[in-house]
């Protein structure tokens, strides 16, 4: 009986043992995605989007480099606490990069992740200064920063006058947390350089009663509004802009306040609102009828399908194939198949994609064309203008991408990452 | 009229119809707690759930519809092209007098006699499961809820104040949204009537028994469970109006439930158990707070209207314990 036992006990060590290592072979994405809570429709969309890519490359590709994709969902309820308890929880179940969408779940993670050696990937969000590679060797927030942003529209707000900003007035409204605040910075340094006023308009979280606000703006007719809104925050906005009659096409939002559900509450009255885009609008692209073919009419689409095409389920799927060419560059450097988090960062930092492979892609000119290094973690920068048409229900491109004010933002970045690296006894990388 | 002065009044004007949005919310919370002693925390979400029901309706969307995707592979979304929006009103009151039922069949049956707090934490658990309820029922997107009220800027009022500021002032008028003002309107259609449904009614005159003594209510022969539901009825039809006006201006969306926070200062400061308390503590909470952001706010950085609307209620809360028009409880051992 007791040989029996200690058979039967070593028969189930060695199952376990064989499926961990199964389950080791595997490519694993969490998604710290956030379907339930008052940001849940934005976030539905891009987790949406992310998962539905790795299952396309699943069942086209069988994965990556022949490798199978698994993704780990945690609903973080885009809470900070709840992020982190996320982290800790799928860290170790071979998580390659870690995308919170979120700023205050990025700031917690940052040490985390560099002290675990696993990447983070905030694409467009999180710590600007985690831009300088040489400092924030785990954090990555290509293709583009807020600071970029914020440079990018104030460029174009500049075209717009003929090269000339001095003497005019351009109103910030954002949401009042680290996110809302990012981009003031930079704001304020380029009013020094181009002699415009800024005005700064704080709203509280959720952002669901903003009267004051745009009574302000009422009073001060400032000649351009930009937004740093997330969440009820921009549908409220552009429905208070519409009722003061502010002229929509000078009202311009960061990424994050650039959906169809920040726009479509206000019906006709958003037609012209304007925003910053990091990569392309609709579902005009070749990637689309694989996506249909094998995830959506093989039933296998993480939500109803409804939401492809929508700039937030482009977003996600955008950062899921920027994790997934992360991984076939760390692939091809470590000539491996099978991953772990330290490769994947040495994938990301190294991460080229050109326009022929967004075309191989099924992408072509969806986004501009990556190039990041041990020194540049912020990628190239770049943003192009997008404008709703209430009729058409549907954002258009009415720009090229461009690029932002390198000589403001890059001084800002080093500045910030500086203070970030004494703070932290970081000594900067070598990047040779 | 010098223009600083007009500002002022434009602020104070928009203050006041601010307040009587915060006071639909809180009217919700005075119904229930006067009836019953309840402080219910889901009145917010009982407001998400009545609006999205109404676009539900409205739109013709098939309730639950992407778990029975899910189970049975179907495709399945709309099942008409929607309900005339009265039709939808109407069904959505049913809807959420049943729930008013459920409420008291389920939950509140088996807590007669408890304590409060242990009553409170039942509807914060309310709460979470019809916010999951709304959501598995009608989804997480964002809806348009339009019912035919008109919004936006008033001309007429623009033109009118416009020739109150000198000529050379570039004055453009004052600003007052006509959606807020529909509410007002509603708000005090809503008081007249709740007003004389509790004193001209025998249901009403049941009610008040109800609230002044519930022993005493009982050996007069009034159902308590019956006077429950008519109470949870009546404050999910006045949680359909909070969630219609706000549904008019964000679409309806789940952050919704976060309007009950802008009900809480209206209740203390107007006190818990009356009816025009609610109105005139929203009144106050809505000028008091745009008037500290249009004057101190610049100074030290904006976004006051939060934390502010708390500090008013605390320091009338010092002064009076009960709120303005509450009723001083002195219990004796």
């Amino acid at each position: 009986m007791k040989y029996i036992k200690l058979l039967f006990t070593t028969g189930v060590t060695l199952i376990f043992l064989a499926i961990s290592t199964m389950a080791s072979a595997e490519l694993v994405f969490p998604s710290l995605s956030y379907r339930t809570g008052p940001y849940a429709p934005n976030g539905i969309q891009f987790a949406d989007g992310y998962e539905d890519y790795f299952t396309l490359l699943n069942e086209r590709d069988g994965g990556i480099g022949g490798e199978p994709i698994k993704v780990i969902e945690c609903e973080t309820g885009y809470n900070t606490e709840k992020g982190v308890e996320c982290y800790e929880s799928t860290k170790g179940q071979g998580a390659l990069v870690y995308q919170p969408l979120s700023t205050g779940i990025t700031y917690q993670l940052i040490p985390k992740v560099t002290a675990d050696d696993i990447p983070m990937h905030s694409m467009g969000y999180g710590r600007t200064s985690a831009a300088n590679g040489k400092v924030f060797s785990h954090v990555f927030n290509y293709p583009g920063t807020y600071w970029d942003a914020a440079s990018i529209i104030i460029k174009y707000v500049s075209d717009q006058e003929g090269g000339d900003l001095n003497g005019k007035k351009i109103a910030l409204v954002y949401h009042n947390s680290a996110y809302g605040k990012e981009p003031i910075r930079t704001l304020e340094e380029l009013s020094k350089k181009h002699g415009y006023e800024l005005v700064l308009l704080a709203v509280d979280h959720p952002g669901q009663e903003q009267k004051s606000q745009w009574l302000q703006i009422r009073r001060d007719r400032p000649d351009y509004v930009l937004m740093w809104g997330w969440g009820v925050m921009n549908q409220v906005a552009i429905q208070e802009a519409a009722n003061i009659r502010y002229p929509m096409d000078k009202f311009i939002g960061v990424w994050w306040s650039a959906s169809e559900n920040d726009v479509l509450p206000a019906g006709d009255s958003a037609n012209g609102y304007k925003a910053i885009a990091m990569h392309g609008v609709g579902d005009d692209f070749p990637i689309y009828e694989d996506m249909r073919k094998h995830v959506l009419d093989a039933g296998k689409a993480a939500g109803d399908g409804s939401n492809l095409g929508t700039v937030l389920y482009n977003r996600g799927m955008y950062a899921a194939m920027l994790a997934a060419e992360a991984a076939k560059t760390a692939q091809e450097i470590h000539d491996t198949r099978a991953l772990t988090p330290s490769q994947m960062r040495d994938g990301m930092e190294a991460l080229k994609i050109d326009q022929a492979r967004m075309a191989e892609l099924g992408l072509p000119n969806f986004g501009p064309e990556i190039n990041v290094t041990c020194e540049n973690h912020g990628g190239p920068g770049l943003g192009a203008i997008q404008q709703w048409d209430a009729g058409a229900k549907q954002w258009s491109l009415i720009t090229d991408f461009t690029g932002a004010d390198r000589e403001i933002v890059d001084a800002l970045i080093m500045e910030d990452s500086d203070a970030y690296a004494a703070e932290n006894n970081i000594t900067p990388r070598d990047c040779g | 009229m010098p223009v600083e002065l007009l500002n002022v009044i434009e602020v104070m004007l928009n203050g006041l119809m601010a307040g009587i949005m915060y006071s639909l919310v809180a009217l919700g919370f005075v119904l229930i707690y006067k009836a019953s002693g309840i402080f219910n925390y889901a009145q917010g979400v009982m407001a998400l759930f009545a609006a999205l029901t109404l676009v539900g309706f409205q739109t013709g969307q098939v309730p639950f519809a992407h778990l029975i995707n899910v189970i049975f592979g179907t495709h399945i979304e709309y099942w008409s092209d929607g309900l005339n929006t009265f039709v939808a009103i109407i069904l959505t009151i049913i809807v959420m007098v049943i729930l008013a039922y459920l409420v008291e069949r389920f939950l509140l049956r088996h807590l007669v006699n408890t304590e409060p707090i242990i009553l409170f934490m039942a509807t914060i658990g309310l709460a979470y499961f019809m916010e999951g309820l709304g959501d598995l029922m009608w989804g997480a997107n964002i809806k348009a809820l339009n019912v035919g009220i008109p919004s936006g800027g008033s001309f007429w009022w623009e033109d009118v104040t416009k020739t109150w500021a000198p000529a050379e002032a570039d004055y453009y008028g004052m600003y007052i949204d006509v959606l807020d003002v529909w509410a007002a309107v509603i708000a005090i259609l809503l008081v007249v009537s709740l007003t004389l449904f509790s004193q001209y009614t025998k249901t009403g005159r049941a009610l008040r028994a109800v609230a002044d003594d519930h022993q005493a209510a009982l050996t007069l022969g009034i159902s308590l469970r019956t006077i429950w539901v008519i109470v949870w009825s009546i404050a999910g039809f006045v949680a359909l109006v909070a969630g219609i006006m706000w549904g008019s201006k964000s679409g309806v969306q789940f952050s919704l439930s976060l309007i009950a926070l802008k009900a809480l200062p209206v209740l203390i400061l107007g006190g818990f158990t009356s009816i025009p308390g609610a109105i005139i503590g929203g009144l106050i909470i809505g000028v008091g707070e745009k008037l500290f952001e249009y004057w101190i706010g610049p100074l030290i950085g904006g976004a006051t209207e939060n934390w502010f609307a708390y500090v008013l209620a605390l320091v009338f809360l010092m002064f009076r314990p009960q709120g303005l028009f509450g009723e001083k409880i002195i219990e004796r051992v």
